[in-house]
């Protein structure tokens, strides 16, 4: 009884505006993935005086197609001796829950179409670093299944330093982050961007929260300098070794939709989300506001994201014990520094 | 111990400064670099379109010559078979019928001449071992094929057609380019 006057009860003017919103995520979060692939493969080659893929069509443009169209045409290897439900599941969990944290992002404000409110934001939750941050770790989860479930040296052996490694860097980038919660007095992703108008870009007064956030980030994505999980000189291809076809496209799809994860959260905390100096007097309707804030924070994503490629072709992987030391020894103490400093701060300036 | 070059590094392990340590000037230079790189000429050559230009001693795919008047100069004398290391090349030779001199230049000309461009190691050996002008390595590639038999090439792919001659002057030896038939290089 109770289920059916709650569905009864139910908003459906606000159901069918969020299941749009989740089409539109979709389509663009796995666009811009795939797209990224090319991005990766084009800036890689421009830094190394190549020009990169440009056969199938115009400046290599349809190589994603190409790519997908090949990875399922491709033979599915299930190893004999693999644990064959956790084999599959590994890739599906490591996809889903990468897609999983675009429910908390706001995109901009909010459009109004005859005279109601849409929000550009699937939920405010008022734990949305919480949610991300819980969602972004369940992610390490995909490739331990994963590699256990493949029955292989070199797979157990990347899982174990996937996890390692996630657990070590989760600690260090959620202690860069208390400071910006301190600062704007709440978990709320819109209430961050909100506290961000003009240039009060949190980078700006949280520098040191912002490397050591970014760093861990890439910790995170197992981007190189942090690629330990898939070190191919020594693991073969670490976690992902047994994989073929689809299977393994899902993993490297995977950690593109993570790269822009990554760069929206980094975006939204550092650099302002949607907003952008002057954006107030520019005279726009709410609407015109609203499309020109989206771009913004496309345009500060695409940015990060190209960040995250420019590390990735500059410098070299740590060691295991480099890594494991620079988390636990360098990290945590600095953050732990940076709260103390900030409480200080703010207790004898105000805000 | 005394360095046996000059070009020996020496190292060191001194202890590093606190700037080093922080790594962070490092990794900007270094990105930098990467930065600056990324703006720069590419060398990249786009192949089918654009063809990087042979060395004037390439050695490609054989042609078998023929004279000014269109008769193939091979006598079938057997010497670049001799001279092969790879022992790539097998002929037949055969005798020159009254009415075919516009077709062969002297009496003996090769009925069949195959070379087996898997065997061949493009050393040019044949070309300096022809007295006759006749065989000449060039700056064309060999085709990817799907079979083993396709890269035996008989005359039909050897011989210059009349109306389309390659031109192998920057190869030729300078006594045939003096016009007398015999003397070695």
């Amino acid at each position: 009884m109770t289920l059916l006057t709650s569905i009864l009860t139910l908003d459906w003017v606000l159901l069918t505006d969020k299941l749009i919103l989740i089409g539109i995520l979709f389509a663009v979060a796995l666009g811009i993935a795939a797209y990224s692939t090319l991005a990766e493969r084009k800036i890689a080659a421009y830094m190394q005086d190549r020009i990169g893929p440009d056969r199938a069509g115009f400046k290599g443009m349809l190589q994603p197609i190409a790519d997908g169209v090949k990875s399922i045409l491709k033979e599915e290897i299930i190893p004999t001796k693999a644990h064959k439900f956790l084999f599959i599941l590994g890739p599906c969990i490591f996809m889903t829950v990468a897609l999983m944290t675009y429910a908390i992002i706001p995109w901009g404000k909010d459009l109004i179409i005859n005279g109601r409110h849409f929000q550009l934001q699937l939920v405010d939750l008022n734990v949305g670093i919480l949610y991300s941050f819980g969602v972004v770790s369940l992610g390490v989860y995909g490739i331990m299944i994963g590699g256990w479930a493949s029955n292989n040296k070199f797979s157990l052996l990347g899982a174990v330093r996937a996890s390692t490694q996630m657990i070590s860097y989760e600690l260090a980038m959620g202690l860069s982050l208390i400071p910006i919660v301190m600062m704007t007095s709440s978990l709320s992703l819109r209430d961050i961007t909100e506290a961000q108008a003009g240039w009060n870009w949190n980078i700006f007064y949280q520098p040191v929260a912002f490397i050591i956030f970014l760093t861990c980030s890439l910790a995170e994505t197992n981007r190189t300098p942090f690629d330990l999980a898939e070190t191919e000189s020594e693991l073969i291809g670490g976690y992902h070794t047994e994989y073929s076809s689809m299977k393994l496209a899902l993993y490297l799809f995977g950690e593109y939709v993570n790269i822009f994860v990554s760069a929206a959260i980094i975006s939204i905390l550092f650099l302002g989300g949607y907003h952008f100096p002057g954006m107030e007097n520019l005279g726009l309707s709410p609407n015109w506001l609203s499309i020109v804030s989206m771009l913004t924070l496309f345009g500060k994503i695409f940015f990060m994201i190209f960040v995250f490629m420019w590390i990735r072709w500059t410098i070299p992987r740590f060691r295991y014990d480099q890594l494991m030391k620079l988390g636990w020894q360098i990290f945590i103490p600095i953050c732990i520094v940076n709260i103390l400093a900030t409480g200080l701060i703010i207790t004898l300036f105000g805000k | 111990m005394q360095a046996l070059t000059n070009r020996s590094k020496i190292v060191s392990n001194k202890k590093m400064t606190f700037m080093e340590k922080l790594y962070l000037p490092a990794i900007i230079g270094g990105l930098r670099i990467t930065l600056r790189h990324f703006f720069k000429k590419k060398v990249t050559l786009k192949y089918p379109e654009v063809k990087r230009e042979f060395s004037p001693v390439y050695r490609g795919m054989h042609v078998l010559k023929r004279d000014e008047k269109g008769a193939e100069n091979c006598t079938a004398c057997g010497l670049c078979a001799v001279a092969c290391p790879a022992e790539a090349i097998t002929m037949e030779a055969a005798e020159r019928k009254d009415g075919e001199e516009g077709l062969y230049r002297e009496e003996r000309y090769a009925a069949k001449y195959e070379i087996n461009m898997l065997r061949c190691i493009y050393c040019g050996l044949c070309e300096e071992a022809c007295p006759k002008d006749a065989i000449y390595l060039t700056d064309r590639i060999v085709e990817s094929e799907y079979t083993r038999e396709s890269f035996i090439y008989g005359k039909d792919l050897l011989v210059e057609k009349v109306d389309e001659r390659i031109d192998v002057t920057k190869r030729k030896k300078k006594s045939f380019n003096d016009d007398s038939s015999t003397g070695s290089v």
